[in-house]
């Protein structure tokens, strides 16, 4: 049993507050569902990997499609534990189109005893246009310092 | 522009590396980049710990940098595909990360990159990458 709609985007919310690197490169909730985050993140002149043509740094849609994965395996959870990242794997499909926000929606298709597998893909404009797609694992119920990416207890989670 | 040089202009021309806030120094021919720790590149507050996605974009662009100072100043590299492994959590003190060329033909190259932080022995992640590379004449 997944939690209900409103609690999870309280806490998907908590989670995006609660994290620096998140709120610095103005990571937004567009939409979570029990498995499932998307999260979206403006075109800004600082966020620029290629100056001669624009395009957003391949770095900031890992750390989105990173931090989308975390959310949908957030998502996913009956109850709090925390995760940590194992791997991720990005595959670069084409450039943002500069000028756009870049969006991520992640979907945490298996759910074991200690492991979370999540899809994703980050898109500009249709999600089955990505300009990238990841595949992540992530290890649950890890103690803290386990791992880079274990997310914050978000206020008020079970 | 000797190899310094271009290390320094490939950096300082990416918005992106001076978001971060990295850099990185030369030795010889063996290029160390340098991510200091800063508040804003923190994922979890309660551990502290470093973002996963941060540590994976400061080992993707030092993957760029080492491409561009050992294979010309053409355009810049673009990724085709990472694959990153967390090993151990990113501590809030200074990240460090080496790229080794692992085969680079006349258009993919094919990158290896660890990142540690106290002791090289103990990497905190790395990163194994296809990237695509133009040819030296290609460049402008």
């Amino acid at each position: 049993m997944t939690r209900p709609l409103d609690v999870l985007r309280s806490i998907g919310q908590q989670l995006l507050h609660g994290s620096p690197q998140a709120k610095a490169l103005g990571f937004e909730l567009v939409e979570v569902a029990p498995a499932e985050a998307t999260l979206k993140v403006a075109y800004r002149d600082d966020l620029i990997g290629d100056p001669d043509t624009g395009v957003v740094a391949g770095g900031v849609v890992t750390t989105l499609l990173d931090h989308t994965c975390g959310q949908a395996v957030w998502a996913a959870l009956p109850d709090y534990a925390p995760i940590a990242t194992l791997d991720l794997r990005i595959d670069y499909m084409r450039p943002a189109e500069p000028g756009l926000p870049v969006f991520a929606h992640a979907h945490c298709y298996r759910l074991t005893r200690t492991i979370a597998f999540v899809r994703a893909q980050a898109y500009d404009r249709e999600r089955d246009d990505p300009i990238a797609t990841a595949q992540a694992a992530f290890a649950l119920h890890t103690n803290p310092g386990r791992g880079p990416s274990t997310q914050a207890k978000p206020e008020g989670a079970a | 522009m000797n190899e310094a040089e271009t290390l320094a202009a490939v950096l300082a021309r990416i918005p992106y590396a001076r978001f971060l806030g990295m850099g990185a120094e030369l030795h010889g021919d063996e290029m160390t980049a340098i991510l200091p720790f800063s508040d804003h590149l923190v994922g979890n507050p309660t551990l502290p710990a470093i973002h996963g996605g941060v540590l994976g974009a400061f080992m993707e662009i030092t993957a760029l940098a080492q491409l561009s100072i050992s294979h010309g100043q053409g355009r810049q590299p673009r990724p085709i595909d990472v694959t990153v492994q967390y090993l151990r959590t990113g501590k809030p003190v200074a990240t460090y990360a080496r790229a080794q060329l692992k085969r680079v033909g006349s258009r993919i190259a094919n990158v290896y990159v660890e990142a540690w932080q106290e002791a090289r022995a103990a990497p905190i992640a790395s990163l194994h990458g296809h990237f695509l590379v133009s040819a030296k004449e290609a460049a402008g």
